[in-house]
């Protein structure tokens, strides 16, 4: 290392017993986070940790229901993002919030751009300034060019240099190294370390444990929106840091069950996509649950969905029950006995506005009709079936699905596709923001599922969740599967492991 | 059965038009005696089938700007046709009107399901393009009542069982999509589409396809309600219904249809038809400027749309708020 400023021993920001609640979940409780001048602090967690939230309460996006927020040890509220800004604190976004339209100059004096006398844009002196502040940080930018002819890290660039602009003490950067090579990325380190050198201190907030390593001098982590601990980098290894993010007391109990596993349902080879994913392959046998785990941006979610009929794989075969089928549209896959229950059911699931047992039926209108007419004594009939099965809690099925209660809703849309009698059902979060009550009524369905037959793919990135439902996990990493865990292996540091890369695994991993 | 065969907007809406016509009768009792009622009806008649084409469309949140000049040009074609073949059959000038509008509304379609171009701009290209075809094939000349036959003129005023056909037309085609809407797959996807369409892509359900049959379905009506519209006036031109599309869009919106589409019924559309309808017969009866008519249009579509507004407000809710919290 080159040599480095006095380690300061006052934080400039930090961040005292913060709680944020939601309707229903606590995001964060009671956390402390410290930032010290001319040092890299990396915030390390898992995906649901509350790191993003604390980031949006450090930029006066969110306000906390409690605690204090001190910099250089002065009690602040940071009620708007002009106010966290004003106290130095700026943020390098994980999707650059830049404005497509404008030029690079624009981009990164827009909202604060440097007046004339007769209070217009100082165009000059707008460029200079902008000039000035791309070439500190050594991008070769035009300060006219527009930003939409350029490239991603490019872009990333003047994200930097926006967040520059403004006299920043604090510069949080929020997985900056998500859409850059190798190349870019080791440029992204040289600029770290000149900020470093000029006093800032840095949020750096990151999956990839060799850049934490590298780069940050001291950690904090968080687990389930709680502080487990902090310190310097120097004192700890990646194994302690695995620990201390996986570390936690089981707060679910899950349903027992005794796989009876029997054939080949589901056969994937090779599938690939230009951009998402490649080389996907498994089987999936009959009564068995295959969780999917990975970090945030991993691919899972673009897989299932290319399964699923809705964006075209490049390449691959699906096998069912042995046979090659041919799925291009959501409407093939579920002729075939494949269904998708989607993350976001506000978006994707639920269509507001229908009745409970319209949307019931929806995939299922070819069996409820006679000759072209939707039967609705069959519709209802249908409906009723599968909301008794699963227990749906509504005055009446002819009800707005909109006035339910997200668990409910969440019921309507699995309700709909078992409406369907799949073969596959592929669940992609499907206990993400519920309580844990229906949590548990989710979990408890799955296994019944299974035990009747159906075979079950489920997309998680909670981790007691993955090991506690799983039969067998895959873990997908970059767009590929990084490993295939089950067994004894199925534990907490495995799954973190392949989902983050770490390849000096102490226990043996599984062929 | 619980289903809501009338739901309150409509109830609302319909207690408008009786209050409406109260207030006319206090004055002229003349206008609410049922033979008038029925020639308001009548004179309604290509508004009712119009604003059912377009509630289809609207409901896939889509807007079809193109019906009047879809209209216009099936009705001129078919003009041309009579005072060319003046021996051909009424049934199959009807098909010929349906199957012109439809290729049309088909146009439209095609180019919002293929080129994804918003539908507002394609039928507002569309609307131009029709309206120049029709004074490319006119030649700018008028088709008179003298030119046509007298069974072209004379069918729609055909009266059975005390109403012109015309009028059995509109109570034929508010049955049909009454069944449409509430008993087809079709009608279950439009609702769908326009409700939610990521949730339809999820379903199964083909959006722009289904885009694709709204405006087909409304290009059909179109083309019907071209002939009907030419017979009934005796005369064809390059400007007849001009504007007209403006009108049946208010139609759809005063009759609770949501122009984000996904919610609104056939009653819904038929009441705002009629309500324009009682308006625009009654302001010369009481003795008010026709232009009135366009102020009382006009504020009865922005306080539809603050009652819809108002109504909805609990539908856009955001249930997950907690799916912010995952970092």
């Amino acid at each position: 290392m080159t040599q480095r400023p006095a380690l300061a021993n006052v934080p400039v920001v930090s961040l005292d017993e913060i709680t944020k609640t939601f309707p229903g979940v606590k995001a964060l409780d009671q956390v402390k986070l410290d930032l010290y001048p001319g040092q890299v602090t990396a915030l390390v967690g898992e995906n649901g940790a509350g790191k993003s939230t604390t980031v949006k309460i450090l930029t006066g996006i969110y306000q906390p229901n409690g605690g204090t927020i001190r910099i250089n040890g002065e009690p602040v509220t940071l009620n708007t993002p002009d106010d966290a800004s004003a106290a130095g604190i700026t943020a390098i976004h994980q999707e650059t919030v830049l404005f497509d339209e404008l030029s690079v100059a624009e981009n990164i004096y827009i909202g604060h751009a440097p007046r004339t006398r007769w209070g217009l844009i100082d165009r000059a002196e707008m460029h200079r300034a902008a000039r000035l502040l791309l070439d500190e940080i050594g991008a070769p930018l035009s300060t006219s060019a527009q930003l939409r002819d350029l490239g991603i890290a490019s872009k990333h660039l003047v994200a930097i240099a926006r967040a520059l602009s403004v006299d920043a003490r604090v510069v949080i950067m929020d997985e900056p190294t998500a859409a850059l090579s190798h190349k870019e990325i080791e440029e992204l380190y040289e600029l770290v370390e000149k900020l470093k050198s000029q006093g800032k201190a840095i949020l750096f907030i990151s999956h990839k444990f060799d850049e934490i390593f590298r780069i940050a001098d001291r950690y904090t982590v968080f687990r389930d929106g709680a502080f487990v601990g902090d310190g310097r980098i120097a004192d700890i290894d990646e194994d302690g840091l695995v620990k201390m993010m996986v570390g936690r007391s089981v707060d679910h109990i899950f349903p027992e069950r005794d796989p009876v596993v029997g054939e080949d349902v589901l056969q994937v080879v090779g599938y690939e996509h230009p951009t998402e994913f490649a080389d996907i392959g498994f089987t999936l046998k009959r009564g068995e649950i295959l969780g999917f785990y990975g970090l945030v941006g991993a691919g899972r979610s673009e897989f299932m969905q290319s399964l699923f009929g809705i964006t075209k794989p490049s390449k691959g075969v699906t096998k069912i029950n042995g046979k090659i089928r041919i799925i291009r549209s959501p409407a093939d896959a579920v002729g075939n006995g494949i269904v998708y229950v989607p993350e976001d059911r506000g978006k994707q699931g639920a269509v507001i506005g229908l009745p409970i047992f319209q949307n019931i039926t929806l995939p299922s209108l070819g069996r409820t009709s006679r000759s072209g007419f939707l039967q609705l004594a069959e519709e209802f009939k249908l409906a009723r079936q599968y909301a008794e099965r699963l227990d749906l809690r509504a005055a009446s099925l002819d009800q707005d699905v909109g006035n339910l209660s997200g668990g409910n809703q969440q019921k309507v849309v699995i309700a709909k596709w078992l409406a369907t009698q799949p073969q596959v059902i592929i669940l992609d979060e499907p206990t993400k923001g519920i309580d844990i009550g229906s949590k548990a009524a989710v979990h408890e369905f799955m296994v019944e599922l299974a035990s009747q037959g159906l075979s079950v793919i489920m997309v998680s990135s909670e981790i007691p969740e993955v090991i506690g439902m799983s039969d067998r996990v895959i873990v997908m990493r970059d767009g590929r599967i990084a490993a295939e865990v089950s067994g004894d292996d199925l534990t907490p540091e495995t799954l973190v492991r392949h989902a983050a890369g770490i390849t000096a695994a102490p226990q043996p991993q599984e062929a | 059965m619980p289903f809501k065969l009338i739901p309150m907007r409509e109830t609302i809406l319909a207690g408008a038009i009786v209050v409406l016509l109260a207030l006319i009768a206090s004055r002229f009792p003349g206008f609410v005696a049922p033979s008038n009622l029925a020639n308001v009806f009548n004179d309604t008649a290509p508004l009712i089938i119009l604003a059912l084409g377009q509630m289809v469309v609207i409901l896939t949140r889509c807007i079809d700007l193109s019906v009047a000049a879809n209209l216009a040009l099936s009705g001129m074609a078919v003009a041309m046709l009579n005072v060319a073949m003046p021996g051909l059959p009424i049934p199959i000038i009807i098909a010929i009107a349906v199957m012109l509008g439809a290729a049309m509304g088909a146009i439209n379609g095609i180019l919002v399901w293929k080129l994804s171009i918003p539908p507002i701009v394609v039928t507002l290209g569309t609307m131009t393009i029709f309206r120049g075809i029709i004074f490319l094939i006119s030649d700018g000349k008028w088709v008179n009542s003298h030119e046509m036959s007298a069974a072209f003129t004379g069918f729609s005023r055909t009266e059975i069982l005390g109403l012109p056909v015309l009028s059995w037309i509109a109570i034929a085609t508010i049955a049909v999509f009454g069944v449409m809407m509430s008993r087809t797959p079709l009608g279950r996807s439009v609702f769908a589409v326009g409700g939610n369409p990521h949730a339809a892509v999820y379903t199964g359900i083909n959006v722009g396809k289904t885009q694709f049959l709204a405006f087909v379905i409304s290009g059909a009506l179109a083309g019907l309600t071209g002939y009907l519209w030419v017979a009934r006036y005796a005369v064809a031109y390059v400007d007849i219904a001009g504007g007209f599309e403006l009108e049946v869009v208010a139609a759809c919106v005063i009759g609770g249809i949501s122009i984000a589409g996904g919610v609104g019924s056939v009653g819904g559309a038929v009441l705002g038809a009629i309500f324009l309808g009682v308006v625009k017969n009654a302001l010369p009866v009481v003795n008010i400027s026709p232009f009135w008519q366009l102020a009382i249009s006009g504020s009865a579509i922005l306080i539809a749309v603050a009652f819809n507004a108002k109504g909805g407000g609990k539908k856009g809710r955001i249930i997950l708020k907690t799916a912010e919290v995952s970092s």
